[in-house]
């Protein structure tokens, strides 16, 4: 049926088959394949934020009168604005805008690994590797202090009703505004940062593997690619969690 | 090195091209821990197999207590135990019956039993691979399919019993252990093994995604597939990108229920005390399930699209009708399952004219539907049918997809839907159209290709008896439940003897119930037949049907690697059926046009 055929031998175009039409492996479309469903899971709990972000009523009156109360949504630069040593000091978002320079720069390094994985060149990819791994662990560690810090709460505290004083936010309670604010916060952050987690063993792994020689051996150095894409998605969606949370 | 050699990269697998050479491997790799495509295709249809007979022992239980509300379940005792009090069944067993068989037939045989079984068997055999992409997340999809088989199996002899919310767990029911008995470890066990089974679903679909891209062999164009592997591939790209979303929303639910989140939960009195959950909204979930649970059904019966399409092209030996046009219409379906999902949701308090879009775009989904069915039909008018147990079962199946579609019809109405949802015409609907009628392209695709699978013939006459009993008893079955639905009987109702208005209906529940046991005990006939056949049935040749695709090349039973010798190369497509001029009824899509010059079309003489 098709005319695409010829004597004894098949055409042989980009999607007549026997070779790889997109001119990727098969690592790394699976690669991608896994990225794109991810990015489906991610895509779900962000829309459960902006549903249950629209369920409640925002802030309607003047920002410097801005309280905490389970009444509205809190706005992000009065929840996100302390920085290590520098108690006391209203610097909104400076914190989580370090976090996350830290994190795009992990992702320049990371581009250099991989561009050196091109070259074969094992001793720039060692180093550019290491850099990724130190940027993303410094990550994991601001988001533990940003953690530390949103759970144990400023020291006013948020005055209920009944006239007791909750500190801090868990997942039942939440002194800077509605339960669900806290939940969402620790949940949405939480996963992703399970995934730089996954992601630093995963460059810890192939580390390991490019200090052996493994890669150099086998003639190239995709595997570090497809951890680069990981990587550069992981990156990626940071800055979509980031506009939610501490943008909009 | 070839490059339709699935050792692309050399450096994880051997080179696949020493495939003749004998390969020493003890029974764990070859029959447990296998890598085989094969191998594995086989572990996912006999779980599927097991699964399902326990899936329909659920349902003739509870069909005892729908057809017999009065009669005591004594002799039960011996299998239910403490769930049959004083002589009756436990009415929280009752919807925990109806969840897990819903659950269990749903995603355990007809998502991992049906696409599982025929899209690890059939890709690398249909498009000339070795085996698939990752042979060893194949197996990995296998085991942790397995292990959440055992979660979910457990949990039916938890003393709490098992979860009881209905399979799609709505919260608030399902996030509350104390709202119902079935909502304490049964549930959690139902999330921990559907978590479990999703990601054995995406192990899967990324492999079987990957493999048609890359894995062709020379001349096996997209438009020279066959039907069954498009049907897998859309059905894999579904999963792919339904799936996450409920593993969201089950991580969510879980959060919910052990650790105190409010995601879904909002205003709820227990007991006249308030809980402390605020904010959160039920709806919430219920958009998120249906965003899976829609394309889930399409994940459900397009395997067996496939599957038909093949068998009846097969065995009508003629060119199936439309080959680009069926394409098409799974695309099309693919595309649409994506933006209908809130047509199961218009009693939900959504905004009428939100309902009116959505009964819109579910309408629309007919069109590629009847494309497929009257093209079914058109492959059939005037073929040289041969009437195979397979044939049967596609016919079957094409037989029960319109008479269940029909009602899909009436069901995508948002008016119309507001007065039967949750009846019993919602149940007769979706287990015509997409229970039954999965379940017969899961039947025509065993009967097809248990010769590839095992080198022998099931018998056809056991055959023939199991299809006309199972064929006679799904619509003994569930035509009459449509009455039931029109009349607002309710599903889900553990009794309804007490509601004046359904007394009417006792002897057709009862009715109901004597079809559905002769359709369960029809299924012993199969279960036999196919355990015999393995090693028994008559030895098959390499191509019994005289079908066209590649697998029916290989030896008759394919060792690892499918081929002996090197990979077949693909001249045309794969439906030559019965072509004028050809010395036989078929032309495999090995065979060059230059030896078929008898039978070429005039466009085809310039390839000879």
């Amino acid at each position: 049926m098709s005319t695409s055929t010829t004597l004894e031998a098949p055409k042989s175009g980009t999607w007549d088959g026997g070779n790889e039409p997109l001119k990727a492996s098969y690592g790394k479309l699976m690669m991608w394949f896994f990225l794109l469903s991810d990015a489906f899971t991610f895509g779900a709990f962000l829309i459960v934020y902006g549903l249950s972000r629209h369920r409640h009523l925002p802030y309607t009156g003047e920002p410097e009168a801005f309280a905490f109360s389970q009444q509205w949504w809190p706005i992000p630069e009065k929840v996100f604005n302390a920085f290590p040593g520098f108690h006391g000091v209203d610097l909104p978002l400076a914190f989580v805008a370090l976090m996350t320079m830290i994190l795009i720069l992990s992702s320049v390094t990371m581009v250099l690994a991989v561009e050196a994985g091109h070259r074969m060149d094992k001793n720039d990819v060692q180093k550019w590797l290491l850099w990724t791994i130190l940027f993303g662990s410094i990550f994991l560690g601001c988001q533990a202090w940003e953690w530390a810090h949103f759970i144990s709460g400023t020291e006013e505290g948020m005055l209920l009703s009944d006239g007791t004083r909750i500190f801090g936010a868990n997942l039942t309670i939440n002194q800077y505004g509605p339960p669900l604010f806290a939940d969402l916060f620790f949940f949405i952050t939480g996963f992703h940062g399970t995934h730089v987690f996954s992601g630093v063993v995963l460059l810890i792994m192939i580390f390991i593997n490019t200090v052996n020689g493994v890669y150099h051996k086998r003639g190239h150095y995709e595997m570090v690619e497809k951890v680069g894409l990981y990587w550069h998605f992981v990156d990626l969606v940071w800055v979509f969690v980031f506009t939610f949370f501490y943008l909009v | 090195m070839s490059s339709t050699d699935i050792s692309i990269n050399q450096d994880v697998h051997h080179p696949h091209e020493e495939h003749d050479h004998h390969h020493d491997q003890n029974f764990f790799e070859k029959y447990i821990f296998s890598q085989d495509h094969k191998v594995i295709g086989k572990q996912f249809l006999i779980t599927g197999i097991a699964w399902a007979f326990i899936g329909g022992f659920l349902s003739i239980l509870f069909r005892l207590q729908l057809g017999w509300p009065e009669a005591t379940f004594t002799f039960l005792e011996p299998i239910l135990g403490g769930w049959i009090v004083n002589g009756k069944l436990n009415p929280e067993f009752y919807l925990a019956l109806v969840t897990m068989h819903g659950t269990i037939m749903v995603f355990f045989v007809l998502t991992a039993g049906l696409s599982g079984t025929f899209a690890n068997f059939l890709i690398p055999l249909q498009i000339g691979a070795r085996d698939m992409a990752s042979g060893f997340m194949n197996m990995l999809s296998y085991w942790i399919f397995f292990l959440s088989s055992i979660v979910l199996f457990v949990s039916l002899f938890l003393e709490s019993g098992p979860a009881a919310g209905g399979w799609t767990v709505y919260p608030p029911l399902s996030a509350l252990p104390q709202a119902i008995e079935g909502s304490k470890g049964g549930m959690t066990m139902w999330l921990i093994s559907m978590a479990l089974f999703i990601v054995s679903q995406l192990l899967g679909g990324v492999n079987y995604i990957t493999t048609v891209i890359n894995l062709r062999t020379k001349g096996m164009s997209m438009t020279k597939l066959p039907l069954t592997v498009w049907a897998f591939f859309l059905t894999a790209i579904l999963g792919l990108l339904a799936f996450p979303v409920l593993f969201s929303a089950a991580l969510l639910l879980i959060f919910d229920r052990s650790f105190g989140t409010s995601f879904y939960l909002s205003d709820i009195f227990i007991g006249g005390a308030a809980l402390s959950n605020t904010g959160g909204s039920p709806i919430l979930f219920q958009h998120l399930f249906w965003f899976l649970g829609h394309p889930e059904v399409y994940i459900v019966i397009m395997p067996a699209f496939g599957i038909v399409s093949e068998v009846i092209t097969t065995n009508a030996r003629k060119p199936i009708f439309g080959y680009r046009a069926m394409i098409g219409s799974l695309i099309g379906i693919s595309v649409l399952s994506f933006v209908v999902w809130a047509h199961h949701m218009f009693v939900s308090g959504m905004n009428p004219f939100l309902g009116s879009v959505f009964m819109f775009l579910t309408l629309i989904i007919a069109v590629p539907s009847a494309v497929k069915v009257f093209n079914w039909i058109a492959t059939l008018w005037r073929g040289n049918i041969r009437f195979t147990a397979a044939m049967m079962f596609a016919i079957g199946f094409v037989s029960l997809f319109i008479s269940g579609g029909l009602t899909g019809i009436i069901l995508g109405n948002s008016a119309l839907d507001i007065y039967l949802h949750d009846t019993y015409f919602v149940v007769a609907h979706f287990h015509l159209v997409m229970g039954a009628a999965a379940f017969f392209g899961m039947f025509a695709g065993v009967y097809h290709w248990f010769p590839k699978m095992f080198g022998r013939l099931m018998d056809e006459k056991l055959g023939y008896v199991h299809f006309w009993l199972t064929f006679v008893s799904v619509y003994l079955v569930f035509m009459p439940m449509h009455y039931l639905g029109i009349a607002g009987f309710p599903r889900r109702y553990y009794a309804w003897t007490g509601f004046e208005t359904f007394n009417f209906f006792t002897d057709m529940n009862t009715f109901i119930s004597i079809a559905a046991i002769l359709g369960f005990t029809a299924q012993f006939i199969f279960l036999f037949n196919f355990i015999y056949s393995i090693f028994r049935g008559r030895r098959s040749t390499a191509n019994p049907w005289h079908s066209n695709t590649l697998e029916w090349t290989t030896p008759v039973l394919p060792g690892h690697g499918n081929w002996p010798g090197p990979l077949p190369t693909v001249y045309r497509w794969p439906y030559d059926y019965s072509k004028p001029g050809a010395a036989e009824d078929y032309i495999p899509q090995t065979v060059p046009f230059s030896q078929t010059q008898s039978s070429n079309l005039p466009q085809e003489r310039d390839l000879e």
